[in-house]
């Protein structure tokens, strides 16, 4: 809450400095000598290129990786990965970064490229450049590539090279088990190249698609979805995922949205703003165009309560019981999207859209409300009320078992029809649990929305517990 | 920029003349200037440099509509128009773009504009400088046809193509010949591959150098291929030519052809990657003799 706050203010703080800085611009003497890092494009021909180390990633299985002197593409060495199986103590994946902390100057280079192979087919969950487990303010992945048991050279173009003059991630890579067997990839002649092939760039935030959302002043969101797709000289299109700052990011109105260098958007102001971004002078396809309705009225601030009398399951008021999710994503029937991942001027907001139905699950453990007499929901309908609306709000227990099945277990539901409902305000339902008729709430593990499609988008706070 | 130390053509169906080769290679790296390294024939008889914007010449080039026979001839997607959003001059480049677009029965729409009874010439030296097209299914070309063909028919009037690209192979160049006897899938052709670049990247010089018994392929200063008489079937139709006399045709004015295809049996169809619109810029087309 307080991180979101400073973000705004450096917002705020950097468009003032930005206005200022043409004033006072200087030019450069000339004994100025900009540090210059060395260009050396290998990474691992047949050994560690000058300055490389190797770093696993925490939970990783940390030996996975060697140098092999018997299998290599070329020369007397390649990288060898040994991927663990599912169930492995000493990893459950493999992964790490190779950086070269003293930094090199990329920025002459147009591709990082390597030689790969398997002990099977396989599909590499990530491998690319620029992660130095710091800022990682370059990072570059290739999503998924597939690899099989021949030779094959790859190449990850450079988003823009002319971002990577002082690099220290050289080369890392993330891989799980394939279908919880473990396997072997081995790469080698890893190094950065200027190709010169590397063509057609077509940059993309929001995955290139045009969204748009409504949203309050003091939300902040981030800008998603950014790649970079380059044609290479193999006529083969190839598409990385790309971190922000590679992108310059605008908001067509400053007085609503602002977008900071790392793709944070903050709304400041009412009205309408489109961010867009450009990526070394290429538009990026994408956008998102906010509407902002101007100032968030918060949920009730919920009374103050002694802990023995309040079991809270979202609420900035109370302390939280352990909650799994807030959007199970039931397949296959349900449509509902979002959760709890509104933030509004500090205050934590559910909110749902495409609604049909979604479930609130805390079953580890679950949780005895026998001794309650009330649940408080605070929700708002975001979207006019049609005569045929209802919001039906149902709870779920798991019975003695503690865990959904076994024929223990039990729901029961409370139904609110469109007569008392309202549009954009808040509604504060405190419901007599006597009201839900069902076998038993000593193990209590779900709290579901159900309104089969007649509402759509709405806000939930402060779902609560309480006697 | 020389690129001469550079070339990855390879040969399919000539046998490279490698003392020849060898000697104009020496030439042109013995050559300061940087524009035109490996022509000789050096009188301009013809240019378009394309600095009048709007229509191109209509002294010079006529346009061919529609879709022609079967797509003409290779099963083509596009619809040939002379509108401007296909085909137009503009900040001293002609610009023929390939446009995705319901038109006429046809989901494309491109240019081919040609000199054919405006300009026809035997041999010389043909060149234009051109930034292309690129993608799965997008075909440019600049070439040359016989000025007989209404009256023999194709092949038998022969064909030249200059420069040819496949989109999907965005390095690669192709350089061809066809008459009786090698056309199609038989005809007489050559790749050269950019090493560190793209033909959509950049502008690059397609030429060919023409006389009675050769005809000389470069790009840029690289002079990639030559093919002769000695190249080509001996043993052509004895209704068309003596028996034991070559068949080749390269021996009388042919017209220039500049197009952007799209789809048709030598590159396949667009797929969901192909970017359009597609522009192919033509910086000038010039002739010499």
């Amino acid at each position: 809450m307080n991180m979101k706050t400073n973000n705004l203010i450096h917002a705020v703080l950097l468009g003032f400095i930005c206005t200022i800085l043409p004033s006072c611009e200087r030019g450069l003497s000339g004994d100025a000598d900009f540090a210059t890092y060395p260009k050396n494009p290998d990474v691992f021909i047949d050994g560690f290129s000058s300055g490389l180390e190797y770093r696993p990633f925490a939970g990783s299985k940390f030996t996975a990786f060697t140098v092999d002197n018997q299998t290599k593409y070329a020369g007397s060495a390649s990288m060898r990965f040994d991927i663990p199986n599912v169930g492995d103590p000493s990893g459950a994946f493999a992964g790490a970064i190779f950086p070269d902390n003293g930094g090199r100057d990329l920025s002459g280079f147009d591709a990082l490229t390597f030689w790969a192979k398997a002990s099977q087919g396989a599909t590499l969950n990530e491998i690319g450049f620029g992660n130095d487990f710091g800022e990682n303010k370059y990072l570059v992945a290739l999503n998924n590539m597939r690899i099989s048991t021949a030779w094959t050279q790859y190449t990850i173009p450079i988003p823009d090279p002319s971002k990577l003059t002082y690099e220290k991630g050289l080369f890392w890579y993330s891989e799980g088990p394939e279908g919880g067997n473990g396997y072997t990839i081995w790469i080698d002649e890893v190094k950065f190249q200027k190709l010169g092939t590397v063509a057609q760039p077509r940059p993309a935030i929001f995955d290139g698609q045009d969204k748009s959302q409504q949203t309050f002043i003091g939300v902040n969101s981030t800008v998603t979805g950014l790649t970079q797709t380059f044609n290479l000289g193999s006529g083969e299109d190839i598409t990385v995922a790309t971190a922000p700052s590679y992108f310059t990011f605008s908001s067509t109105n400053v007085d609503v949205a602002r977008v900071s260098e790392k793709g944070v958007i903050s709304i400041v102001g009412t009205g309408t703003a489109k961010i867009t971004a450009i990526l070394n002078g290429v538009k990026a396809k994408g956008s998102m165009t906010i509407e902002s309705l101007g100032a968030f009225v918060a949920a009730p601030t919920p009374p103050a309560r002694t802990p023995a009398d309040v079991i809270s399951v979202f609420s900035d008021a109370y302390t939280n019981i352990p909650v799994d999710f807030y959007n199970g994503y039931f397949a296959p029937f349900q449509t509902t999207l979002g959760g709890a991942d509104l933030t509004i001027n500090g205050d934590n907001i559910i909110q749902y859209t495409a609604l049909n139905f979604v479930a609130t699950e805390f079953k580890n453990p679950t949780v005895n409300v026998s001794q309650m007499t009330h649940l408080h929901v605070d929700i708002q309908i975001r979207e006019a009320i049609d005569p045929g609306d209802f919001i039906s709000i149902e709870l779920g227990d798991f019975g003695a078992n503690g865990a959904f099945g076994g024929g223990d277990d039990s729901s029961a539901r409370v139904q609110f029809t469109s007569g008392s409902l309202t549009s954009n305000q808040w509604i504060s339902l405190d419901i007599p649990l006597t009201s839900f008729v069902m076998a038993s709430k000593s193990n209590m593990a779900q709290l579901f929305f159900i309104s089969d499609a007649t509402i759509s988008t709405i806000l939930v706070d402060n779902m609560y517990f309480y006697k | 920029m020389k690129r001469g130390n550079q070339s990855e053509a390879g040969s399919r169906f000539v046998t490279a003349r490698r003392i020849l080769l060898a000697t104009l290679f020496a030439a042109m790296l013995s050559c300061t200037d940087d524009t035109q390294t490996v022509a000789k024939l050096n009188t301009l008889v013809m240019a378009d440099e394309f600095d009048t914007p709007g229509a191109p010449n209509s002294t010079l080039w006529n346009y061919d509509i529609g879709t022609g026979q079967n797509g003409w001839g290779n099963n083509e997607l596009q619809f040939y128009t002379d509108r401007a959003s296909n085909v137009t001059v503009q900040n001293g480049y002609l610009i023929i773009t390939a446009q995705k677009e319901s038109y006429n029965g046809s989901s494309y729409t491109s240019a081919r504009i040609l000199t054919k009874g405006k300009f026809e010439q035997a041999y010389g030296r043909f060149e234009a400088r051109m930034k292309l097209p690129w993608g799965q299914g997008v075909w440019p070309a600049f070439w040359m046809l016989g000025a007989d063909i209404d009256s023999v028919g194709w092949p038998t009037t022969g064909e030249i193509d200059i420069m040819e690209l496949r989109g999907q192979d965005p390095t690669v160049l192709l350089g061809t010949i066809h008459g009786p006897g090698y056309s199609g899938g038989q005809s007489i052709s050559k790749s050269y591959t950019l090493k560190n670049g793209r033909f959509d990247t950049d502008f690059h010089v397609f030429g060919i150098e023409w006389g009675p018994s050769y005809i000389n392929f470069y790009v840029d200063d690289v002079l990639y291929n030559q093919i002769t008489p000695a190249n080509v079937p001996q043993n052509c139709d004895p209704e068309l030519f003596n028996l034991n006399q070559s068949c080749w045709v390269f021996n009388k004015p042919f017209f220039i052809l500049i197009n952007l295809a799209i789809g048709g049996n030598f590159v396949g169809a667009p797929n969901g990657n192909t970017v359009f619109p597609q522009t192919m810029l033509v910086d000038y087309v010039r002739v010499y003799k």
